[in-house]
């Protein structure tokens, strides 16, 4: 509507005479704008949407790289195996838990690192560039450098872990399928920590400072301030942050597939990983398909419960 | 807020940003410290903070000695490509979604918003099979087109905000004045909009840096080999030296730190226009 009206305003102001203000409508309406954005819709039509499409139709198909003469249409077999797949449910629990607890901690932490940021102190600019660091370390970095940090022979996490005797001796939990999650999941939460704060200090910045200072004369606690201002302005930025890095999280396979593989025994399998070492190390192609589907599925059913979840709670 | 009176609250606070400091750095320290310790005191001063004689000679064996300087060279042109290509694609569908109102533009934000929720797992069958189909495998230009695709719907959204920052006015007034709208564009916008520039450079060639996945599927062959893919064929061959990896890791930290560094003013304007991507 509002454009409309813009455009109409053009009209008349710049364009006298009517043939030439038509065009000039249909150029400024439809053409002029795709001459700029033309580069873009081809890229990501050729590069990402045509293989979205692609890659669904092969969740129906039977497409093994090894085994090329088993080639074509199987209908819902894929998805028939899926069901009967023990990793794959093995691999859905472990997700959840990943996400969870990697999502839990990094926006426990983010919170308190964009409070301490929106105060004052010595070295403040210094202090932001370095904790915002890990955000710029490369992924596979990170997960090598972990990895290395939970060695029991050469690293020195699981010696300190023993004698805070939270271990009973230094061995490997990334070797323990009870605790081999924990690996990948300190390392996303230290990769992930700057992520939040930075967004949530945005946030933080945007509160005008006045509320502050009416509640301190109404004579309100640094608590009740926080729980009664900070709080509610804070809620739509995390409701969506949290929804978007949970789908994100959820998605991303890099720290899991460099730290442990998915193993040992699967524990630390997660749906991505799962897809990409279906994918890369047994090339069945098909399969990997049917398990990214299933993904995509679980992710929009989530997408929409929090969407909906938002219009019940924030009422506007 | 910030003038805490009580001491117990300002110790409190000293020591929750030195703990938040060396959960941060102290990874990078350990990387930094493996890396200058000589091969033989890894195992026995493994877990030591401090190591007792630094060396140069992982630097020097892995610089001279293996194919790191290829890896890195291919990194630094798949990264660098990108980010140019990205952000030049990008600043003109920012520039679109900034200053026009058009048919089907809330399609296309829809769009460019769904490419970053769903897996993009998801597409790396369907890529490599139209990659090989088309010869294609084992060459960094296809992975500069697939990088560039996969930034592009973030780097617009970053761009759009800085187009949104650079009031109508001015080019509207350079139009007035005769120019065409690429004119004014490029006359008076552009040179505003340089840090804009910049700023997408910078996220986006770190996302280059680091990506791993898609790489290792679309590249097997050594001398085309990106630095994370690299990295990771020397992690699997049968003995693995330690501190030649970190050395090398140290030498893959670099560039993504000057970037970083180039780009932290930008990082909370980055972080919540797109928001949507890390």
């Amino acid at each position: 509507m509002e454009g409309k009206a813009v455009i109409s305003r053009k009209q008349n102001n710049v364009m006298p005479g009517e043939t030439r203000a038509r065009r000039s409508l249909y150029w400024q309406y439809m053409v002029e704008p795709f001459l700029y954005l033309s580069p873009a819709i081809v890229l990501i039509g050729l590069v990402m949407m045509i293989p979205l499409v692609i890659g669904i139709s092969y969740s129906f198909q039977s497409i093994e790289l090894l085994n090329p003469f088993n080639t074509g249409w199987v209908g819902f077999e894929n998805y028939i195996d899926l069901w009967a797949d023990r990793k794959f449910w093995i691999a859905l629990e472990n997700t959840f838990w990943w996400t969870f607890w990697s999502i839990a901690f990094q926006f426990s932490l983010g919170l308190g690192l964009a409070l301490l940021l929106n105060t004052d102190f010595f070295g403040k600019k210094l202090f932001q560039a370095l904790v915002f660091l890990p955000w710029a370390v490369p992924t596979f970095l990170s997960a090598l450098t972990w990895a290395w940090l939970f060695n029991p022979v050469i690293g020195p996490l699981p010696h300190w872990l023993t004698a805070l005797g939270i271990l009973s001796e230094p061995y490997n939990i990334m070797g323990d399928p009870d605790l081999a999650m924990w690996g990948p999941i300190v390392a996303n939460i230290w990769f992930g920590v700057p992520f939040f704060a930075i967004t949530l200090l945005a946030a933080l910045q945007s509160i005008p400072g006045e509320l502050y200072e009416a509640a301190e004369i109404d004579g309100a606690s640094a608590w009740q301030s926080f729980t009664k201002i900070t709080l509610p302005f804070l809620a739509p930025m995390i409701a969506i942050t949290v929804m978007l890095r949970t789908i994100w999280i959820a998605n991303f396979a890099d720290l899991i597939f460099v730290m442990t593989g998915g193993g040992p025994a699967n524990s630390t399998q997660i749906l991505s990983s799962y897809v990409f070492t279906t994918a890369f190390r047994k090339l069945d192609f098909g399969y990997a398909s049917a398990i990214a589907v299933a993904l995509l599925a679980i992710l929009l059913v989530y997408a929409v419960f929090v969407l909906w979840l938002r219009k019940k709670l924030v009422k506007i | 807020m910030t003038h805490s009176p009580k001491p117990v609250l300002a110790v409190g606070k000293y020591a929750a940003l030195l703990a938040y400091l060396s959960f941060a750095l102290f990874p990078l320290y350990w990387l930094l410290k493996i890396a200058v310790t000589p091969d033989q005191l890894i195992y026995t001063e493994g877990t030591n903070l401090w190591p007792s004689e630094f060396t140069f000679d992982n630097f020097r064996s892995v610089v001279f000695q293996t194919d790191f300087l290829s890896y890195f060279g291919n990194s630094l042109y798949v990264s660098l490509g990108t980010a140019a290509v990205t952000t030049l694609v990008a600043a003109g569908a920012g520039y679109a979604f900034s200053r026009f109102n058009f048919a089907g533009k809330r399609l296309l934000i829809a769009v460019m918003l769904i490419t970053q929720m769903f897996p993009l797992l998801m597409i790396i069958a369907p890529i490599y099979k139209i990659i090989a189909g088309l010869g294609m495998l084992n060459s960094l230009t296809s992975l500069i087109v697939v990088y560039t695709a996969f930034n592009v719907p973030f780097a617009t959204f970053l761009m759009q905000s800085f187009f949104d920052g650079i009031p109508k006015d001015l080019e509207e007034a350079a139009m007035m004045d005769g120019c065409s709208r690429f004119q004014a564009l490029y006359k008076v916008i552009f040179p505003l909009t340089l840090p804009g520039l910049g700023a997408t450079l910078g996220f986006v060639f770190t996302a280059a840096w680091s990506e791993l996945l898609f790489a290792l599927m679309l590249i097997s062959k050594n001398e085309a080999m990106t630095f994370p893919v690299g990295l990771l064929t020397f992690v699997s061959k049968f003995s693995v030296d330690w501190g030649q990896m970190m050395a090398a890791g140290v030498l893959a930290l670099v560039p993504s730190c000057l970037f970083f560094i180039f780009i932290q003013r930008y990082l909370v304007q980055g972080l919540t226009s797109g928001a949507v991507k890390g």
